[in-house]
């Protein structure tokens, strides 16, 4: 499903990138992704969505060969990859029925089936009720609900969550986690970047450590510490 | 159509750049009316001048009727006149009276006989006008010629500025138009920078992005232009009394509906290039 080869991301400005990675995860799969901040789980998930591009090294999403995908397909891959960015990047002068609705707005789907496609959804993810608020107006655990109801909307194959329970209390760290949880039992890959100990510790899922851009641990059922 | 959506958000976020936007547009396009509505005016102002009898022989009183008939006849036979019109005395007090019709202290001690026997003629082409005049100065029956030659000459020479003024004005208005929608639009990409980066990261093709502010400028341009010829057939409805009052006898009217159907349409046609050219432009500087 996902094929990181060699990949090495170097800035000009000597920020931190990713030096010599490699790593596959299959259809399927729960990985969380562990590390301090800078370590490069960021820009792990940048290059998988194309939105920088490796110094060198091959990565394969499916069939799509990110590195030399041409630029006009590049959307096409983003419909594959459902994203719950850090800073979430909800549209804040739009309602989160608008929000969640977008990608699907610009995959050309019609109307009647979209919107009957977001209110299942925002069902599902337990914010229904707050389908015609602004993001201003909800909490930290309805937002981040509602940004990874944007990222499932087109049933992506892969769900990276970057930093999903940060700035989050414990009660609804855990609930957003168990969401996670389901999503995958479903059949979506799911990638979750994180630095919740405790999250990591109890579900003994895959954990891939990084440390300065290299992967430093990679363990089917992993700790967030070394084991 | 989710573009046209996404162009009504763009519209109703930023009204005022919407509304100076449109203002520009209109402006131009009401010029564009204006003296459009000029030059079809003064060519009808030009036609009525060219079709009256351009030059005109007054007689002294001696002169007789077979003399005149004979000059006539020489000067159909010179084949430059296409029009000879002879206005005897008679004639000439029934013109007077019914030009002084309202003025009766004015009718009171004229008669047929203190008023000159007159030819009226028109030439052909407008440069015989000198020859036929200089003809008639020569004869012995003519006492004053009248050419208004130089009436029709400084018509047409100042018919010319203006087309030449009004194209200028045009033009520059029209890239007035094009930099400002183009600082418009520029603006308002920048307002949604984040907006558009979230777009694309969610899988936006370029074209998705691109197209409301395309649509957009071609709204304002289509707007403004309708607005700017409403306001212009409006001005020339209210001024037209005014005008023909003042150009007594010149037959002025209101241009036909299929004549300012075809105006609406033209300007229409031009504001759709215009807001899409300086929308492009623009895009193309502002979304690489």
């Amino acid at each position: 499903m996902i094929k990181l080869d060699n990949v090495s991301k170097a800035f000009g400005n000597g920020a931190s990138g990713l030096f010599d990675v490699t790593l596959a995860v299959e259809k399927g799969e729960f990985v969380f992704l562990v590390g301090h901040t800078g370590s490069g789980k960021t820009t792990l998930f940048r290059l998988l969505i194309r939105d920088m591009l490796p110094s060198k090294g091959t990565i394969m999403v499916g069939d799509f060969d990110v590195v030399k995908l041409p630029h006009q397909k590049i959307s096409h891959l983003r419909k594959k990859i459902g994203v719950v960015f850090q800073d979430l990047k909800l549209l804040f002068d739009r309602t989160i029925f608008e929000n969640v609705i977008l990608p699907l707005e610009l995959s050309g789907e019609k109307t009647l089936e979209a919107k009957k496609k977001v209110e299942d959804l925002l069902f599902q993810v337990g914010i229904i009720e707050q389908r015609n608020k602004f993001p201003i107006q909800l909490s930290g655990g309805e937002l981040q609900r509602a940004a990874i109801a944007r990222a499932l909307i087109l049933s992506p194959d892969i769900l990276l969550a970057d930093e999903p329970t940060g700035n989050l209390d414990p009660q609804t760290s855990k609930d957003i986690v168990k969401l996670l949880l389901d999503i995958n039992e479903k059949g979506t890959t799911v990638i979750m970047a994180t630095h919740n100990v405790d999250v990591v510790n109890k579900l003994t899922k895959r954990v891939v450590a990084l440390d300065k851009g290299k992967i430093i641990r990679d363990e089917k059922k992993g700790k967030y510490g070394v084991s | 159509m989710a573009f046209l959506k996404t162009t009504w958000h763009h519209v109703r976020r930023s009204p005022y750049q919407a509304f100076a936007a449109i203002f520009i547009m209109l402006q131009t396009f009401f010029v564009v009316s204006i003296f459009t509505f000029v030059i079809f005016g003064s060519d009808k102002i030009i036609n009525y001048f060219e079709s009256l009898p351009q030059v005109i022989a007054f007689f002294k009183n001696e002169a007789k009727q077979e003399s005149i008939d004979a000059l006539k006849e020489q000067l159909i036979d010179t084949g430059k006149v296409s029009k000879v019109h002879f206005v005897s005395k008679q004639e000439a007090l029934k013109i007077y009276e019914e030009k002084f019709k309202d003025d009766p202290l004015l009718l009171e001690f004229v008669t047929a006989d203190i008023l000159p026997s007159s030819l009226q003629i028109s030439t052909e082409k407008i440069d015989d006008l000198s020859s036929i005049s200089e003809a008639l100065q020569k004869s012995s029956l003519v006492k004053e010629v009248v050419f208004p030659k130089d009436v029709i000459t400084n018509l047409t020479d100042w018919t010319r500025a203006l087309r030449k003024i009004g194209t200028a004005l045009i033009v520059v208005l029209a890239l007035d138009a094009i930099f400002i929608m183009v600082i418009i639009t520029g603006i308002k990409i920048s307002q949604r920078k984040e907006e558009i980066e979230i777009m694309r990261l969610l899988g936006a093709t370029n074209w998705y992005i691109r197209w409301p502010f395309l649509f957009e400028g071609m709204m304002y341009g289509v707007v403004g232009a309708f607005f700017g010829w409403l306001f212009s057939v409006g001005l020339l409805w209210y001024s037209l009394p005014i005008i023909t009052s003042f150009l007594r006898g010149i037959p002025l009217s209101l241009a036909s509906p299929l004549l300012l159907a075809e105006l609406l349409g033209t300007e229409l046609l031009l504001a759709i290039f215009l807001g899409m050219f300086a929308s492009s432009l623009a895009v193309l500087r502002y979304l690489k």
